[in-house]
């Protein structure tokens, strides 16, 4: 008899290890039958998890914390034992926008189209008007790496430009009826914009943060602890399905998969993009590759690192304008369970980190780091703009940003 | 009897589906006393909302704008117009039956607990009557696409064995008890077999 989880998720690419888990059999192999319920926002998502309509979910990691710190309604803890992937986010900008700050035929260097986008910003300012950009959520990755990206490009969001909530399925129409000028979101839904004319994709998040956490998988922390050994079958079921997803020769298998009615209900050749690290960047253009759009399975990618949720956390304060709190702190942290992803994958042969937190952004090249298990190479960590987060030091960190 | 507890309240009902936002709205008339408003358009959602400036807004659990309203809650609470979910957790089991229902509600913060209780749990009854509506009408959909089915089979072998419709009828009837199979299931075989053998 297998054990049966109910899984949430939204229609995106980053939804595909517990999908291809279950597709491929790596879940039926690990005792498991996984059945899925697709939503188009976050907060049903989130309402399904809550009340048990799901077991676990596809989830934006600050959404996790957020639901954890009880923000905007009462608290209630959610663990993140699995990290479902890095980065896979871009900002698309409408044609008119784009020609202007990053005309060039590859992806724009972030300082240079921020540098742009600041003095277009200034003129409109001028003129009385302001631009508007378009993320998926308030508690997002995609609204935290747009917002360290322009901050750091001298535009202060909030106040010199406008960020709104567009979510992904309607982000194309958005920047088609000119009601937001940009926007970061997740793929097929860059590559949407990009087939309907209505935008150009100028940068990858990946350019931002060259390893940024993007979606967990969460679920309630009581339901984690009640099923535990189901749990951490998943989580082996999906590090299979991560090996399997990062074989270029399963690569059309997958995108077929995945943009099946039941799934994305999309177009395979446009998920194949992010799949393979090669988006076409402007209607009717080449395929651009950016190696590690999307970054999958390798260098225990999947891995939650304590630091990742504490970096999430620091962005919550400095963009809902919090004053740090060392019990919130230590509550965000303890959202990611890396405990838990040990224990799954011990004896497994596969690679495990020996520390649980690193310093984000300190990695300029390969390094080799302690493992528990196999050896453990790092590449390149680093933030656009050089910064280095530390997270014994928040407080620190914040002081230097604001 | 509920009049003196909801009078004056203003509900904003969100639903793309106008079918179902007019059931709601018809059982929330019940509640003599407050006005109802029907949004079923996604686009100017935020600006309607402010427009009204309701007290209860219920929206049923999956729809695409509800991100898009939780983030206009979240900075009009800066902007001192508190709104906040549903969530009173001592109400746990109301909230669970709402969602299970499928639909979600946000209430202006400090409203008391037993005044939104009467127009959920109202919303909640409409919206499980609508869904065994829906239920009912798949039903008797999913019965007549079979029974289309079965007639197409039957002329098939009609045509095709040069046999009366009770006799057509009859072969099915006897290899689906054969095969212990229901005999829409045998129709559709025989079409899908019609189909390949290119008619």
């Amino acid at each position: 008899m297998s054990e049966k989880l109910t899984i949430g998720f939204l229609p995106l690419v980053d939804a595909c290890l517990p999908i291809l888990a279950q597709e491929h059999g790596f879940a039926e192999e690990e005792g498991l039958s996984l059945d899925f319920v697709r939503d188009v926002s976050w907060a049903t998502v989130l309402d399904r998890l809550l009340y048990g309509h799901s077991d676990a979910a596809h989830m934006l990691a600050p959404l996790a914390i957020a639901t954890t710190l009880g923000r905007n309604r009462p608290p209630q803890p959610l663990s993140a034992p699995f990290v479902l992937g890095l980065n896979g986010n871009a900002v698309t900008l409408s044609n008119a926008l784009a020609a202007k700050v990053a005309p060039t035929d590859s992806l724009g260097d972030p300082r240079l189209v921020g540098a742009a986008l600041a003095q277009e910003v200034r003129e409109l300012a001028a003129r009385g008007e302001k631009l508007r950009f378009g993320v998926v959520h308030r508690y997002s990755s995609h609204s935290y790496m747009l917002r360290y990206w322009l901050a750091a490009c001298g535009i202060r969001p909030d106040r010199d430009i406008e960020i709104v909530t567009v979510p992904p399925p309607f982000v194309a129409d958005a920047l088609a009826s000119g009601e937001v000028h940009g926007a970061c979101v997740g793929e097929p839904w860059n590559s949407v914009c990009v087939e309907r004319g209505v935008g150009a994709i100028v940068l990858a998040t990946a350019q931002i943060w060259r390893r940024g956490v993007e979606k967990v998988l969460a679920l309630r922390e009581p339901l984690l602890e009640d099923r535990r050994p189901t749990i951490e079958a998943l989580i082996r079921a999906m590090r299979k399905a991560g090996r399997h997803f990062v074989e270029p020769e399963n690569w059309q298998d997958n995108a077929a998969i995945l943009a099946r009615a039941e799934y994305l209900d999309g177009d395979a050749g446009l998920i194949m993009r992010s799949i393979s690290d090669r988006l076409v960047l402007r209607r009717g253009g080449e395929p651009v590759h950016y190696s590690d759009f999307m970054f999958q399975y390798r260098e225990a990618a999947n891995f939650p690192w304590v630091s990742q949720a504490e970096w999430l956390y620091s962005q919550m304060l400095r963009w809902d304008g919090l004053a740090y709190s060392a019990q919130d702190a230590q509550a965000a942290a303890r959202v990611f369970r890396p405990d838990v992803y040990r224990s799954a994958l011990m004896g497994t042969g596969d690679v495990l980190p020996g520390a649980s937190s690193k310093v984000e952004g300190s990695l300029r090249g390969l390094t080799s780091v302690t493992a528990q298990q196999g050896a453990m190479v790092l590449s390149q960590n680093s933030f656009f703009d050089g910064g280095i987060f530390d997270p014994d030091d928040i407080p620190g960190y914040l002081a230097k940003l604001l | 009897m509920l009049r003196c507890n909801i009078a004056g309240m203003r509900i904003a009902i969100v639903d793309e589906r106008a079918a179902r936002a007019s059931v709601i709205e018809e059982g929330l008339r019940e509640l003599a006393g407050c006005e109802i408003f029907v949004l079923a358009e996604r686009k100017g959602l935020l600006a309607r909302i402010e427009e009204i400036s309701p007290d209860i807004v219920l929206i049923d659990l999956g729809n695409p704008s509800r991100d898009v309203l939780e983030e206009y809650f979240a900075v009009s609470r800066a902007l001192a117009r508190p709104i906040a979910m549903f969530v009173d957790q001592a109400d746990d089991q109301a909230i669970g039956a709402s969602i299970d229902a499928g639909v979600s509600a946000y209430v202006v913060d400090g409203l008391h607990a037993s005044r939104i209780r009467a127009v959920v749990d109202l919303a909640v009854k409409r919206f499980n009557a609508f869904a065994r509506l829906q239920a009912d009408l798949a039903e008797a959909k999913g019965k007549l696409a079979e029974r289309e089915t079965v007639d197409r089979a039957k002329r098939i072998l009609m045509d095709s064995k040069g046999i009366t419709e009770p006799e057509a009828y009859a072969e099915l009837r006897r290899k689906a008890m054969q095969s212990s199979r229901r005999i829409v299931d045998i129709a559709e075989a025989v079409v899908t077999a019609h189909e390949l053998m290119g008619k």
